[in-house]
């Protein structure tokens, strides 16, 4: 049990845990900072795992934008902020069933993998990776295409939602 | 095992003593790396919290002297002892919980935002050898450190269950989500410039020259950007002290009050700190200067932590002179500024910092410096030809207006 | 783990602990007498009219949203910016096509007025 293991259960831990608060807690505001602590969760992971830019973007994109836009979507349609629905339907076993099924496959698959157990890859030393990212988004021969068309798709988001928040405007 | 060698290089002096000491006692590898990391956290942490105290006086006297009054003068000398009593007052106070609000909620919003603003310090650099640690994404740390910030505001507004708290809140986050583009924008500049997303890399690039020197509208832009991160005048509607009274940390007494408080100084000279290090030259940029051998100890981690926070004092400085200077801006003002003019113009510097960048690359120092000092220029220059055009476009509608309803 | 981040891991930690001490020792010695006047909310020192909820301006969501585009943005440039001195003049120029896509965007989201407060 090195120390890589044990920061990975606890963080694991975190994850599952606050992914379980944000879909049972009652509160809607409660279940996005839950959504904020697993995205927080998910920063530490690519820590780990020696992915600074990605760290560091998941906290500046997903907690400082998304989260955000979340809680502002939860105030803005809310009659009253501490509004609680009903915790479950009436056939809340079939959907247990059902997810505890897909949960044994997925493991199964998981441990059948032949290199399951794999430690994090050690990157070699004087390799910069973030350079070699930004090299890679730009070379004609690797992914320029793709960083374009993520423009694009940006756009047709951005016009969308302009489009739909304009319908309720006169004028 | 020398003075001079602790002079030179305190912290890994300190670190080679202790590590030899705690071996001696027989402690592990691992476990001695992480009581030398806690016992340097500790003492980079003693060392700002006892700096956020002396700004607190700063502060005072500063606003004191802006409004041609004297400020606190009665404890101790020049009332420097005042902040000390301050927290005194603050802690024994008692702490009201309004009725109806959320307790946990309302108890981690104050603890968030002093957290945000203190791991800022694990990667500013206060000189070549003493620092916390030197990310290679550190200028994106500082955008995540502050997307911690506005997620502590909206729990404090929200936890508070009352409704001028959260609509102070809200326009207190989307000043500071709409300010962050531009900021953000004019963080790549230095990064272009530096070939590097470290901060130390970014403070050696500029022994030659500022980036300042080399980019004003840059710094012109992040400067106002960071004064609206901090939600500082002229951008404080979201707490202006006279109309939403205190805005989404209304309901906030005690030392939770005094957390949000000493954040925003913090967070303020910290921005200072930033602005050094990214656009004047941080713990360097002496301009070659410390080569020669007359002016070797400039080099010296001593001088250059003294250099570092003598620059981050001006930059916070400055921060205080704007807002003591000027009058609060609306919010549709604020806003209307940002996206149709600070993003527009942020995105221009960038692209003409990429392009030249590319193009000068050949020329020699004094070449580049000139190209890409000139063509910051030439954009300002346009900008303030468009805005007059607009705004002599305005006046004459206006007038004819005005000449229409007459006859 | 690579070692900066377990500093910086440790240092979020130290920066939790210090605000919790100074709030956890007032919490101690700080005076407790809650009554209901004390607690009630706070609105300009008159009683609160209607309960705790207002309709907020949807324009709030509008610019969180252009902002959210934006930061997606500004993120892909970063490694772009990293690639600038090793490769030729056309990678800026492909940098230049992603941040005019982005900008129609902008003028498209001005021209239709979201970017108006009222």
């Amino acid at each position: 049990m090195t120390a890589d293991k044990i920061i990975f259960l606890l963080i694991g831990v975190l994850i599952l845990v606050s992914a379980l608060m944000v879909v049972t807690t009652r509160k809607l505001i409660h279940a996005a900072l839950w959504l904020v602590a697993a995205l927080f969760g998910v920063a530490v992971l690519y820590a780990i795992l020696q992915a600074g830019f990605l760290a560091v973007v998941q906290v500046v994109v997903y907690i400082g934008a998304i989260a955000i836009l979340f809680i502002f979507a939860v105030m803005l349609t809310r009659r009253d902020m501490r509004d609680q629905g009903p915790q479950t339907r009436s056939n809340w076993w079939i959907a247990a069933l059902l997810g505890l099924l897909i949960l044994a496959g997925l493991v199964f698959l998981i441990i059948n993998q032949p290199d399951v157990e794999r430690t994090a890859a050690v990157i070699p030393a004087g390799v910069d990776t973030l350079r070699n990212l930004g090299t890679a988004l730009v070379s004609p021969d690797a992914y320029v295409l793709p960083f374009e068309v993520a423009s694009v798709l940006l756009l047709a988001a951005l016009v969308g939602a302009v489009y739909i928040a304009g319908f309720g405007k006169k004028s | 095992m020398t003075l001079a060698g602790f002079l030179n290089d305190p912290i890994n002096f300190v670190a080679q003593w202790l590590t030899g000491l705690l071996t001696g006692w027989g402690f592990s590898n691992g476990l001695i790396t992480v009581i030398l990391y806690f016992i340097g956290i500790l003492v980079l942490v003693v060392f700002v919290m006892l700096l956020d105290i002396g700004l607190v006086w700063v502060e005072r006297k500063v606003v004191a002297r802006f409004q041609d009054r004297l400020g606190p003068n009665r404890i101790g000398p020049f009332g420097l002892i005042q902040p000390i009593a301050d927290i005194i007052k603050l802690v024994i106070k008692e702490d009201i919980t309004p009725a109806g609000a959320d307790k946990v909620v309302f108890n981690i919003a104050p603890v968030l935002a002093a957290m945000s603003v203190i791991s800022l310090w694990a990667i500013l650099p206060l000189s070549s050898k003493i620092f916390g640690v030197d990310l290679n994404v550190a200028v994106l740390y500082l955008v995540a450190a502050g997307a911690l910030g506005t997620l502590s505001i909206i729990m404090g507004g929200w936890a508070s269950n009352n409704k001028y708290a959260l609509l102070g809140a809200f326009r207190m986050v989307a000043n500071m989500v709409s300010y962050e583009i531009p900021m953000v924008v004019t963080l790549l500049i230095p990064v272009i410039l530096a070939d590097t997303m470290s901060v130390q890399g970014i403070t050696q690039a500029q022994s030659g020259m500022w980036f300042a020197i080399l980019s004003p509208l840059a710094f012109v832009i992040f400067f106002i950007s960071a004064i609206a991160e901090l939600g500082r005048s002229p951008f404080d509607l979201v707490e202006a002290e006279s109309e939403l009274t205190a805005g989404f940390n209304v309901e906030y007494s005690g030392m939770k009050f005094g957390w949000f408080y000493a954040s925003e100084l913090l967070h303020a000279f910290t921005f200072g700190g930033f602005m050094a290090v990214l656009f004047f030259g941080g713990y360097g940029g002496f301009f070659g200067l410390e080569k020669l051998s007359a002016f070797h100890w400039l080099t010296n981690p001593f001088i250059q932590a003294a250099v570092f926070i003598a620059k981050a004092m001006f930059g916070y400085w400055a921060i205080m002179w704007v807002k003591y200077s000027m009058p609060r801006i609306r919010i549709d003002h604020m806003l209307a500024f940002n996206w149709k003019f600070l993003v527009p113009l942020s995105l221009v510097v960038l692209v003409n910092t990429a392009i030249l960048n590319k193009l000068l690359a050949g020329l020699p120092a004094w070449g580049y410096t000139l190209g890409m000092f000139l063509s910051n220029v030439i954009i300002g220059v346009v900008t303030i030809e468009i805005l007059r055009a607009y705004g002599r476009r305005q006046h004459k509608s206006e007038q004819t207006l005005a000449q229409a309803m007459r006859n | 783990m690579q070692n900066e981040w377990l500093y910086i891991g440790l240092f979020l930690v130290v920066g939790i602990i210090v605000p919790v001490v100074p709030l956890a020792f007032a919490a101690l010695i700080s005076p407790k007498k809650p009554n209901p006047i004390k607690q009630a909310t706070y609105e300009c020192g008159i009683e609160t009219v209607g309960d705790s909820w207002v309709q907020f301006k949807a324009q709030y969501y509008v610019f969180a949203l252009v902002f959210l585009v934006f930061d997606v943005e500004t993120v892909f440039l970063f490694p772009w910016a990293l690639s600038l001195k090793q490769l030729p003049l056309f990678v800026v120029l492909e940098g230049i096509l992603f941040i005019g896509i982005l900008v129609a965007g902008l003028v498209y989201t001005w021209r239709k007025g979201m970017l108006e407060w009222v």
